[in-house]
């Protein structure tokens, strides 16, 4: 990580939900740094908190029932500690974020234009005619043909490829400095995906804003992300550049993702090796590693620290992060002897 | 958008002339399948005295002999063209459009019907503006604050308001409020808006509330219910991720999808208390088309019967067709469907 303060500090962030069943730690103690121009990758399956922890960074937890501690500094304010109000004020111009499935995103009784202007006019005084000027620019600016015409149409006369383009226009209304997209690719065709990500990558050059994708795809995550923080369990489980995550990851947990990503030069038998098991419960986390049931090298760890203790993170390399009981050389050895073969295999 | 109307419109043309027939059915078929003959049909119309010399020529003017359809055919054609009715004493002119001739009135139907119509109006758009607002304000503050003790306590008095008749109700404020306390009138008198409208809005207070009590109640649940279910969308979220106050988020994203069902609800409601509020008119002793109706019921006054069942099916069906064309204003979704 860079000297100094980050343009984004999240420190120890935790955000608890008290539930009848008991206490979903969905995010427990993750901290991260990004620059202005950089990206990070969430990556992490269902449950994991990657969401939750973007909803927290905006403040968009119910403060009646989610429990949000630790820090989160925004270009030198502390968002966690701020009112309601102050954070409010940010969301929508300093910081936006563009959601998962368009269509439920926007609101199906207003045009796309008047969603796109209305965190503009909230945060700018403008008149009604230099707002929809506004949208038509960013329309146009995300690549919608005929912006002018398509601004006073309804989401569901956009195809999906289009309203996620919309999305992004409605994100980037007041140029925001930090954007987050939750997922932004997950609802759309594989032949539009390519497209909206080329497009993020674009405009985030053009606007130097600091953006952080969340995704389940690691495919996503190499096409745009500088740096890539795996979670599990709520926590990280390992923190690189994107790199160094594709070239020598440290965590059996980034293996298996590594594994299970589509290899269309494969065949079909051979494509994916998915991470056996499931999710783990967030109420109830596995004690130790909580990755530890669903590990492959469980039996490897010293003295079955795996199943007992919770693994530090740990610095494996220069600001290369992992949170494993694996000894660094014995983690490599098996990188290199067992894992990289058989994902090279063909 | 254009097709949309014209279809809409042809559906509610078509469905009038069905509610037309069922209606005639009702009250000149049925009686005919169920054994009675054109003879103890026309008794009704005639004098206790009549000789059954007197009574066949009277089913015979009435034309109680004819085949059904023409019967229909010729009642239907009263209402384009008007119609003559023998009372015995003399030809009466029905004019067009003719809804039907009262017997015992003497009088033909529509005119008493639009002398009652005002009546039954005011107290139909007063209720309804009262009802609008405390039931939809009650929904959405008792969603927000799903529940607290505010949420608990409307919610239970509007389960009284939804579970009380009227004529209970009624009563209880007429007592309390116009017999005990004299602040309000004390039903029975109505002066027309354009006459006096201080006085119009005194007599029909207490109807109004009564009245907007009842159905307050069940707004109030309804719009407690959609507000509830919008608030959880998606789109509420990206509000909020805009930065929007939290009251532009309830009022102009929440409580903007939400309302969408209350309008339709809103237009059958509101047609049908057209049609005559029979119980409130009855118990605040309102003349309007209800009282109009429950006086006639037992008088045996057939075509007066007919004629305001007609009248409040017409009111129902306008009303419906009304929503339907606000509704593709109100959800642009609905004009390409």
């Amino acid at each position: 990580m860079t000297a100094g303060t980050p343009f984004l500090q999240v420190r120890d962030l935790k955000i608890h939900f008290p539930t009848d069943d008991g206490l979903v730690r969905s995010v427990d103690g993750l901290s991260f740094g990004l620059e202005r121009g950089r990206t990070l990758g969430i990556v992490g399956e269902s449950g994991s908190g990657k969401s939750v922890t973007s909803l927290g960074i905006l403040g968009l937890h119910n403060r009646r029932n989610a429990r949000v501690s630790g820090e989160i500094w925004l270009d030198g304010k502390e968002l966690v500690s701020a009112s309601a109000d102050e954070v409010r004020a940010l969301r929508g111009q300093k910081m936006a974020m563009i959601f998962q499935d368009p269509l439920s995103a926007m609101h199906p009784y207003y045009t796309v234009g008047q969603q796109i202007v209305e965190a503009y006019r909230v945060h700018n005084k403008v008149t009604r005619k230099q707002a929809r000027q506004h949208a038509v620019d960013l329309l146009g600016k995300v690549g919608i043909p005929q912006p002018d015409r398509r601004v006073d149409d309804y989401p569901h006369q956009f195809s999906g490829g289009m309203r996620q383009r919309a999305m992004i226009a409605m994100a980037l209304s007041c140029d925001p400095e930090l954007l987050i997209a939750d997922e932004p690719t997950t609802a759309l065709d594989v032949t539009v995906q390519a497209q909206i990500l080329d497009l993020m990558h674009k405009l985030q050059q053009e606007f130097n804003s600091a953006l952080i994708i969340i995704t389940h795809d690691l495919g996503v995550t190499a096409e745009l992300s500088d740096d890539v923080l795996v979670m599990y369990g709520g926590r990280c489980i390992e923190y690189a550049t994107a790199r160094e995550i594709f070239q020598s990851p440290e965590h059996p947990y980034t293996w298996g993702l590594l594994g299970s990503m589509p290899r269309m030069d494969r065949p079909v038998a051979e494509r994916l090796t998915p991470v056996k098991g499931s999710p783990p419960s967030l109420i109830n986390l596995p004690t130790g590693c909580a990755f530890h049931p669903r590990c492959v090298f469980e039996e490897r760890t010293p003295d079955g620290l795996g199943r007992r203790v919770l693994p530090e993170l740990a610095e494996a390399g220069p600001g290369h992060l992992v949170r494993c009981h694996l000894p660094a050389a014995q983690r490599r050895q098996i990188w290199v002897d067992e894992v990289k073969p058989k994902l090279e295999a063909s | 958008m254009i097709t949309y109307i014209i279809r809409r419109l042809m559906a509610a043309l078509l469905l009038l002339l069905v509610v037309s027939a069922a209606t005639f059915s009702i009250f000149f078929v049925v009686p005919r399948l169920l054994g009675n003959s054109p003879e103890t049909l026309a008794v009704r119309y005639v004098g206790r005295t009549a000789t059954p010399e007197t009574i066949r020529q009277v089913a015979d003017s009435l034309g109680f002999y004819d085949p059904v359809y023409v019967q229909y055919l010729n009642w239907l054609k009263g209402i384009f063209v008007g119609a003559d009715f023998d009372t015995g004493a003399g030809i009466e002119r029905c004019p067009a459009p003719c809804l039907g001739y009262s017997f015992i009135d003497k009088q033909p139907v529509l005119p008493e019907l639009l002398e009652r119509l005002p009546v039954t109006l005011s107290l139909a758009v007063g209720a309804a503006l009262i009802w609008l607002v405390f039931g939809i304000a009650t929904g959405v503050v008792s969603a927000l604050r799903r529940g607290s003790l505010l949420d608990r306590s409307a919610m239970t008095i509007s389960l009284a308001g939804v579970s009380l008749p009227i004529f209970f109700t009624g009563m209880v404020t007429l007592l309390l409020f116009s017999y005990q306390l004299e602040w309000t009138a004390s039903g029975g008198s109505f002066t027309p808006f354009t006459e006096n409208p201080a006085e119009w809005a005194y007599n029909l207070l207490l109807p109004w509330t009564t009245l907007a009590f009842l159905f307050s109640a069940q707004y109030a649940r309804l719009t407690r219910a959609g507000m509830l279910e919008t608030m959880g969308e998606d789109y509420i979220r990206t509000a909020r991720a805009k930065g929007l106050t939290e009251k532009t988020v309830t009022v102009k994203h929440g409580l903007r999808g939400a309302l969408t069902p209350i309008l339709t609800i809103f237009g059958l409601d509101f047609g049908l208390l057209l049609g005559g509020a029979v119980l409130t008119e009855k118990t605040f002793s309102l003349p309007g088309l209800g009282h109009y109706a429950i006086t006639a019921i037992p008088r045996n006054d057939l075509p007066a019967v007919m004629g305001v069942t007609l009248v409040a099916a017409v009111f129902v069906i306008v009303a419906s067709l009304i929503v339907d064309l606000l509704y593709a204003v109100v959800d642009p979704r609905v004009r390409l469907n």
